[in-house]
């Protein structure tokens, strides 16, 4: 836990977090931030505690241990609403996306655009649509037509548009869940690069994934999670991409099993 | 196996899309139908096109194609009300009994049966969504009991299994002008449920098209989980279109009951199916999340056209099931490749 010499303020921080569903202890003693124009990777095998980590990032789920500050004020997310209104957002696995909407009516769901008061509130349908193409554009995303069907966008397309839909809507920091998981090489080369993008424009983000390979490019600082515990908050510099991908799978366990399999 | 940053950028030009704007449409292949019904009764019959035909066809296909617009929304919003068509026989017994045995005043009446409407269509939504069984049992079962309801009680309270004498309550000609009128246009007799019809149809298009409330029909229907994270309040949205169905029934309750004066104990039975063909002839997927107001208004001009024609080209009434069965097989297929054809991957 060693911050690197400098860094901007956090805005998203947590210290020796933890979080137990009845007797089960599901992740305990973790501390990590992230501040303006940084990437929070947290790596872990499955059932590290990633997915509960985020939920308690997110507001789905309330940390049982430890402390969570956002600007540096404590707070306790009852709703994963609140979370969003202190600017964290999270882009879930699958995307919250409707796959038969529009591009530009999946981009505004839930926030859509309006003129007129009263029975005569309707959608502002120009305007979305042009706000849209403009935030793609943003994240270099050049769609011919925002009213295909979000559905028939390729995987990174879709995670793009969940981040510049986050961007849009005031989020500080961006959780992606995974976001790179079920895509190919060059799929999620696209991602990531995305990932830069919003880095650069001064978004937190924390990119959640088990490939070290993927976070070792686009990551700032690195959380290693593994069964429910951390095992550490490296800086980039602290740590190297061979080195993690030894602490992620067990290092001496690890080694133990290449060697029992030479024998074999 | 790294992944350098940048180069992995997708070079691929965005694919153009394989159907052209307009077909993506959902109401387009009920269009292309409307036109081929119409215009073979109107070659093959002498009575079709004759402006007594017209008022008759439009009349048949007003009743159906306000239930089915209603049900169109609530398919696109992803679920099912099999109790749509009971429904209009319940708030058309309620208003008969209520002024012909009990004297009440008939606009109470009509107040009354409207509000019992819309909490049989709350108490639906209520269990779908507080227990999560698919709305085609919860409503099943609502069908059910509303069937059972109507004759028994009817006949408990009047003693037959229909209403007498509803025209000779008072106010009864005050309440007819709005739902058991008609007016002389271009020569027809036009019915008043005709602009019921046309209105519902042009206030559920611009909803779903112009508003939010729209928007998140189709987002529930579509995906629910997603609504549900970016904010959609899925259970208001559902409660409206269970409540929506509802308060059509009335209306088609109304407008049924004020034009002939009389209802039965078994009216409507059996009709939620034809609603749920004219909105799949209209272009509404099964599934949810996808169709059109417009399409479920024609799904059932084409119902009406045919259940007329049919009667216009002397054939046998009970082919009409056999079409209507073709159609939606037909329609259901066509769905199908829209959906494959848009690409949507999932």
């Amino acid at each position: 836990m060693t911050p690197a010499p400098i860094r901007p303020e956090p805005i998203l921080e947590v210290h020796d977090i933890g979080k137990s569903y009845g007797s089960v202890r599901a992740l305990a003693g973790v501390s990590a931030s992230v501040g303006a124009g940084e990437v929070l990777c947290v790596l872990g095998d499955n059932g590290a505690g990633k997915s509960t980590f985020i939920k308690i990032l997110s507001g789905a789920h309330q940390h049982s241990e430890g402390s969570l500050r956002v600007f540096g004020v404590e707070r306790r997310f009852a709703h994963p609403r609140e979370a969003l209104s202190l600017g964290i957002a999270t882009a879930y696995q699958d995307l919250a996306v409707v796959p038969l909407m529009p591009v530009w009516r999946n981009f505004f769901l839930g926030s859509e655009l309006t003129r007129g008061r009263g029975p005569l509130r309707r959608l502002d349908v120009t305007g979305m649509r042009a706000t849209t193409k403009n935030e793609l554009a943003r994240m270099g995303i050049n769609l011919r037509d925002v009213d295909q069907p979000i559905g028939t966008l390729s995987g990174g397309e879709r995670q793009s548009v969940a981040i510049a839909r986050a961007v849009h809507f005031g989020a500080k920091v961006v959780i992606l869940d995974e976001p790179t998981s079920a895509l190919g090489v060059k799929q999620a080369g696209v991602v990531l690069s995305y990932i830069a993008r919003a880095r650069d424009r001064g978004l937190g983000v924390v990119f959640i994934t088990h490939n070290p390979h993927h976070a070792y490019p686009v990551g700032d600082r690195f959380l290693l999670l593994q069964r429910g515990t951390s095992m550490g908050d490296f800086a980039k510099s602290e740590i190297t991409i061979e080195e993690m991908t030894a602490l992620m799978a067990g290092g001496a366990e690890l080694e133990a099993l290449a060697h029992e399999l030479e024998r074999a | 196996m790294t992944v350098a940053v940048g180069a992995g950028i997708d070079e691929r030009p965005t694919r153009a899309h394989p159907l052209p704007t307009l077909l993506r449409r959902p109401e387009v292949g009920a269009l292309v139908a409307t036109l081929a019904i119409f215009l073979f009764f109107s070659l093959s019959t002498q009575a079709f096109l004759t402006p007594a035909g017209i008022s008759t066809w439009l009349y048949s296909a007003s009743l159906f194609g306000i239930m089915a617009v209603a049900v169109a929304l609530l398919m696109i919003g992803g679920e099912f009300d099999l109790s749509a068509g009971a429904m209009t026989g319940t708030t058309g017994l309620i208003v008969g009994v209520v002024t012909t045995q009990w004297e009440l005043n008939i606009w109470f009446a009509l107040v009354l049966a409207l509000a019992v409407a819309l909490l049989i269509g709350a108490g639906n939504a209520w269990v779908v969504m507080k227990t999560g069984l698919p709305s085609f049992i919860v409503t099943l079962a609502a069908f059910f009991i509303l069937q059972g309801c109507n004759l028994a009680l009817t006949k408990l309270f009047t003693g037959s299994v229909a209403i007498q004498g509803m025209g000779a309550v008072p106010g009864f000609d005050q309440v007819k002008v709005f739902f058991g009128s008609s007016f002389p246009f271009l020569g027809m007799d036009v019915k008043i449920s005709i602009v019921w019809w046309i209105a519902f149809t042009a206030l559920a298009t611009w909803v779903l098209l112009r508003t939010r409330p729209g928007n998140w029909i189709f987002a529930v229907g579509g995906q629910v989980t997603s609504s549900r994270q970016v904010g959609v309040p899925v259970f208001k949205v559902k409660l409206g279109l269970f409540m929506t169905t509802a308060g059509a029934g009335w209306l088609v309750g109304m407008l049924q009951l004020f034009d002939v004066s009389t209802v039965q104990a078994t009216t409507g039975v059996g009709q939620e199916f034809i609603y749920i063909i004219c909105a799949v002839v209209g272009g509404c997927l099964l599934t949810g999340g996808y169709g059109s107001a417009i399409g479920a208004a024609l799904g059932a001009l084409i119902y009406g056209m045919t259940l007329q024609g049919i009667v216009f080209a002397q054939w046998d009434n009970n082919w009409l099931k056999a079409f209507l069965g073709g159609m939606l097989l037909l329609a259901v297929l066509v769905n199908l490749l829209v959906r494959r054809q848009s690409g949507v991957r999932a």
